[in-house]
């Protein structure tokens, strides 16, 4: 057991490492999505978003739950890249030419991408919080967008480290990875609620897991937790099962790339 | 003299997708020598250097490194051996020094310990001043030389070395052949793929020539050579329509082992050259043949090669990782 820990803990530590030397690529990954679409989108649509719609105070208070999501979503659908190049230039093969438990990589990427991605969550509630958005469920509120952001990354990251082992090139990786992001954006309610969009776009919305996640984030930011409660019981619910079908799935492809 | 095996592949097949890269193989690699594995691009030999190393698992056959089973007992394998991959298997924003405490974490080695380890191979292949610069500023000849480090850090039984010098200049490449020799002084055994001649000819105490997954030819170099039968005396003649005279001639001859026409002359095997080479001459003067050009060498790797496969190595070109 502490042997297992002994490589979690060392594997783990090199994502950082490898992170803290990109300092660049930090600054983007981390300014992206609170610039983009928190700040600029936010502000831009203010006075076009009708509040009647929104059932918010303002667009940004109501868009901060849905940029939350977001950002889940873009970290763990990226959270495989790493994985990628190291299959790419053979660090893989010399990894699993070592007497490690085999998954020890898959949780070091696990713990990785859910730690970056809870930070990055946090700054964002920070910077909406600047904006005039204060959660209306305080930091237990917080504690638990983060718990519903992780449940919902566990999937996307194991999703896309599958994707990583399978694919021919990274050229397909990132393909891929651009086709699913935006769709998967725009149908679901980060942007719009789902009672704004036209009928056939909601009803598609309705199948995607990140409504669910960002119904129930909403509330725990605009509302309170008498409104958030049920929402937040139903996303630990669809999450579980969304988590068990993208574990199941990856599972299979990480046993017949690693042995 | 019976000699410790220290890897038995047997009946080693492997298919992927219906492609058969490896057929029915089956060596012994013996305890302390530096045994090559020899061939072009895709004739087999990292597949079967995979597949010792528990990264692939045998389509039918088995492996066992000292004795444990590659595929049932893989974990076992995997703490006896070191790998140095054919890519240069470097993270680039990691130092040298990180990669070999990474490493020394997934060996489970004690702290004290892989300190005291790392020290030694950073100055073993002289990295110990760039070690703690990130890998990205290294040439390639020190990148291969993290490379076997990162190998040597497990203090393996046995050091897989995949086309170690691909891509090297020459001084690297002596380098590299410098520690693979003082390695096998101290008692380690070293499997290595190369499609070099001059490296697996000066290098390994024992080959596998292997070609489109199959083994061809096995023995030391000098055994590769000496079974050809004999060296070579090529002679080129000024008037080429003498050859086929020439060869009548020579062919009856005690001194001659086998006589070949070519299209500028004659390949002429032969078991001593001191008999040989008068006679021959001798003969050329009667039939008045005259001689543009005389050569005369030992067999050279080049020439088992082609006396094994058909073809000259020298017409594959050393192609990225296709195998």
């Amino acid at each position: 057991m502490s042997e297992y820990w002994q490589e979690i803990s060392a594997l783990t530590m090199r994502w950082v490492r490898r992170l803290s030397r990109e300092k660049f690529s930090m600054l983007f990954t981390l300014v992206q999505p609170m610039l983009f679409w928190l700040i600029f989108f936010g502000n831009l649509f203010q006075r076009v978003a009708d509040g009647q719609v929104t059932q918010a105070p303002d667009y940004i208070s109501f868009l901060t739950a849905g940029v939350v999501i977001m950002t889940v979503l873009n970290n763990g659908l990226a959270g495989g890249v790493d994985l990628l190049f190291d299959k790419e230039n053979g660090f893989l093969e010399r990894l699993m030419t070592t007497p490690i438990h085999r998954t020890s990589v898959i949780l070091s990427r696990f713990i990785f991408v859910m730690t970056i991605t809870s930070l990055q969550v946090l700054v964002i509630l920070g910077v909406a919080f600047l904006f005039g958005v204060q959660p209306a469920t305080g930091l237990l509120g917080i504690a638990a967008i983060l718990m519903i952001g992780m449940l919902f990354g566990v999937g996307l990251t194991a999703i896309s480290m599958a994707m990583a082992f399978s694919v021919k090139s990274h050229g397909d990786f990132f393909s891929v990875l651009g086709f699913l992001s935006l769709p998967a954006i725009f149908l679901s309610s980060a942007l719009v609620p789902l009672s704004g969009m036209p009928a056939w776009m909601g009803f598609l919305a309705r199948f995607n897991p990140m409504t669910w996640a960002i119904d129930a984030v909403r509330p725990l930011i605009l509302s309170g937790w008498t409104e958030a409660l049920p929402h937040v019981g139903m996303v630990v619910v669809v999450m579980v099962i969304f988590d068990a079908l993208c574990l199941y799935g990856s599972a299979k492809v990480f046993r017949r790339a690693m042995g | 003299m019976d000699r410790a095996i220290a890897i038995q592949v047997s009946r080693l097949t492997k298919v992927y997708d219906k492609h058969t890269a490896v057929s029915d193989l089956s060596f012994d690699v013996y305890a302390g020598e530096i045994f090559g594995l020899l061939g072009p691009n895709g004739a087999g030999k990292s597949t079967t250097l995979r597949t010792i190393i528990t990264l692939l698992t045998p389509t039918s056959g088995t492996v066992s490194v000292l004795g444990h089973d590659t595929v049932r007992e893989a974990d076992v394998v995997r703490r006896l051996i070191g790998y140095v991959p054919q890519e240069r298997a470097i993270d680039r924003f990691l130092t040298g020094r990180e990669h070999l405490e990474l490493l020394g974490a997934l060996y489970h080695l004690p702290k004290a310990e892989a300190t005291k380890r790392i020290a030694e191979l950073l100055k073993l292949v002289e990295l110990e001043e760039p070690a703690d610069r990130a890998a990205k500023t290294y040439s390639g000849g020190m990148k291969r030389k993290l490379d076997i480090a990162c190998g040597l850090l497990p203090d393996p039984k046995i050091l897989f070395l995949d086309e170690p010098t691909l891509g090297l200049d020459v001084q690297s490449r002596l380098r590299i052949w410098d520690y693979v020799r003082m390695l096998k002084t101290r008692g380690m055994t070293i499997v290595m793929t190369t499609n070099y001649l001059d490296e697996a000819d000066q290098l390994c105490d024992r080959l596998a020539i292997i070609d489109k997954g199959a083994i061809k030819a096995l023995g030391s170099p000098t055994e590769l050579k000496i079974g050809l039968g004999g060296d070579i005396v090529s002679l080129t003649l000024k008037d080429q329509s003498k050859i086929s005279v020439l060869v009548a001639a020579l062919t009856k001859q005690p001194a001659m082992r086998a006589v070949k026409a070519t299209p500028t002359g004659l390949d002429i095997r032969v078991e001593s050259p001191e008999k040989a080479l008068p006679a021959i001459l001798e003969s050329a003067n009667q039939l008045d043949c005259q001689l543009e050009f005389i050569e005369y060498h030992r067999p050279r790797l080049d020439d088992v090669f082609i006396a094994h496969t058909g073809r000259s190595m020298k017409d594959e070109l050393p192609k990225e990782n296709v195998e």
